[in-house]
């Protein structure tokens, strides 16, 4: 899911964003203020694993990262790229305040790992050995939903030909019309929005860590890079192959060489098909 | 009357500067043509009417407003439109979206307006779903004009608009141009091709090396025989 902001920011602003992860890490620790620190857990919500407090945890923690990341927009980048900063620049800027918002989670909630809600989220198996818990059906179909719902919005509105337009060739937008700066700001809104929800899904998948995000950084670019930098469809199957030849691999491999698959791939990848299975959309 | 008028420009890329001290004018329902030899700053100059480039020094007003650091969306906003002589499509729109992108500040009547233009360019009638990165440089041009074209406006700048095209091309896009001043838009363009475009033109300018060295009438230009031999073509009584 993580990978579906990631492919939007990267496509339409074209520079590699490795802040992602670190915001992503600020959406769930956000969420995890609200319905843990706050105490607003709420009823539970059929065989999921949250309850109803995830709701309001969702708006505030969307809120959260869209502001941070607009304002680091105003604050870093945006100063960078009226002085004509390149995307070494930009993504040398971005992976410099990563390390920050790494470093200001970690101050507030410590090094420690947290849950969500304590207890066990069943797994049901759907045939042979196959098991899926509740929570990961949730999460793939929240996933095909966002997916769905951000092709729609690049390909049947106004807003969404504006953002490809920009992400074709800025100058032409803004003779064609196009205020391009604001253009930008509701490319940072709608990839905050995905940021906080995917932070939330891997804090509810996974532990709360002040690290989380990062260490999902590389594996995110793979899936990127993979399916072709700024289409929706192609981050959703980038995610899954990278994800299941990771988990699948342990049947080869030690366990520990497990991180090193994304890179594989991303390698294959660059070297074969430079723009990806599915072509740059954007 | 005076729709656009430039005083004492001078702007450039960085600390060089490349044009010095510019000055010109365009009244309405007016062509006037700039031409001069390569890297005399004219698109330079284009860019910075429209807002691409910031002035040093000088002053540009639009329709009576002062527009000197107007942004290019704020020209437009104000009834002017540019085609940049050349990356000026979305390679990854197709014709109806690249239509609908030039109409985006429009509130009513786009797809109204799109048929219009498409009328106007019958060559692109047939392809409203054709990814602009598959069309010809000609249906290019015409396209980048007609997405110039859907906010209706009142001054259309034009850099270059016949560069790399067929004569054939070439003839048919200066018709375009004729076709748009006829319903009353003032034309301002940067043309290499500079016989056939001081014929259409009322006005025309010559920038060397970044500064103005004439403005005379079209058929001054074109009778003029420095001009004719240095910018036309034309051989001299000796040789």
């Amino acid at each position: 899911m993580g990978a579906i902001g990631l492919t939007l920011s990267y496509g339409v602003l074209k520079f590699a964003n490795f802040a992602h992860g670190d915001l992503m890490t600020l959406g769930m620790f956000l969420a995890f203020a609200v319905v843990v620190d706050a105490g607003l857990q709420g009823g539970a919500i059929g065989p999921l694993s949250f309850g109803w407090g995830m709701i309001p945890a969702a708006v505030v923690a969307m809120a959260g990262v869209t502001l941070t990341i607009l304002s680091l927009d105003w604050l870093v980048f945006r100063p960078l790229r009226a002085r004509g900063g390149g995307f070494i620049t930009m993504a040398v800027a971005s992976l410099g305040l990563g390390i920050g918002l790494r470093a200001i989670v970690q101050m507030i909630w410590g090094p420690a790992a947290f849950r969500y809600q304590s207890g066990i989220n069943e797994a049901t198996t759907i045939f042979w050995d196959l098991k899926v818990k509740p929570d990961q059906f949730f999460i793939f179909g929240l996933t095909l939903l966002l997916v769905v719902v951000v092709y729609l919005l690049l390909y049947r509105t106004k807003l969404g030909k504006a953002m490809r337009a920009t992400a074709d060739n800025p100058d032409l937008a803004e003779v064609a019309g196009i205020e391009t700066d604001q253009i930008r700001r509701w490319t940072w809104v709608i990839a905050g929005c995905l940021i906080a929800i995917a932070g939330i899904m891997l804090g509810i998948q996974a532990q709360l860590r002040f690290s989380a995000g990062f260490h999902l950084i590389l594996p995110m670019f793979a899936a990127v890079i993979l399916g072709g930098i700024g289409n929706p469809w192609g981050a959703l199957i980038g995610g899954m192959v990278i994800g299941i030849s990771q988990e699948v691999s342990t049947e080869w491999i030690d366990t520990g060489l497990k991180p090193a698959v994304p890179f594989l791939i991303l390698i294959l990848m660059l070297l074969l098909r430079p723009r990806g299975l599915f072509g740059s959309t954007i | 009357m005076t729709l656009l008028e430039a005083r004492g420009i001078s702007a450039g890329y960085g600390s060089a500067e490349i044009i010095h001290d510019v000055s010109l004018r365009v009244d309405e329902a007016e062509i006037i043509t700039i031409i001069g030899p390569n890297g005399a700053g004219k698109s330079t100059l284009l860019k910075t009417i429209f807002g691409l480039l910031r002035p040093s020094t000088g002053r540009i007003t639009f329709r009576g407003s002062d527009v000197t650091r107007a942004s290019a969306p704020k020209m437009v906003a104000a009834g002017a439109a540019l085609v940049p002589q050349t990356h000026n499509v979305f390679p990854s729109l197709n014709v109806r979206e690249n239509l609908q992108l030039g109409g985006y500040r429009r509130r009513h009547g786009v797809a109204a307006r799109i048929a219009e233009i498409l009328c106007l360019f019958p060559d692109l009638e047939h392809r409203p779903t054709e990814r602009a990165a598959n069309l010809s440089g000609g249906q290019r041009q015409m396209l980048a004009i007609g997405r110039a074209l859907m906010l209706d406006p009142v001054l259309l700048c034009l850099d270059e608009p016949t560069a790399s095209l067929s004569p054939r091309m070439r003839g048919q896009i200066f018709e375009q141009i004729r076709a748009i001043n006829e319903q009353g838009v003032a034309i301002l363009m940067v043309e290499q091709n500079a016989k056939e475009a001081l014929r259409l033109s009322d006005r025309g300018y010559v920038l060397v090396a970044g500064r103005n060295a004439l403005e005379q009438s079209g058929d001054q230009l074109l009778a003029n025989a420095d001009v004719g031999r240095l910018f036309l073509g034309q051989r001299t009584a000796s040789a």
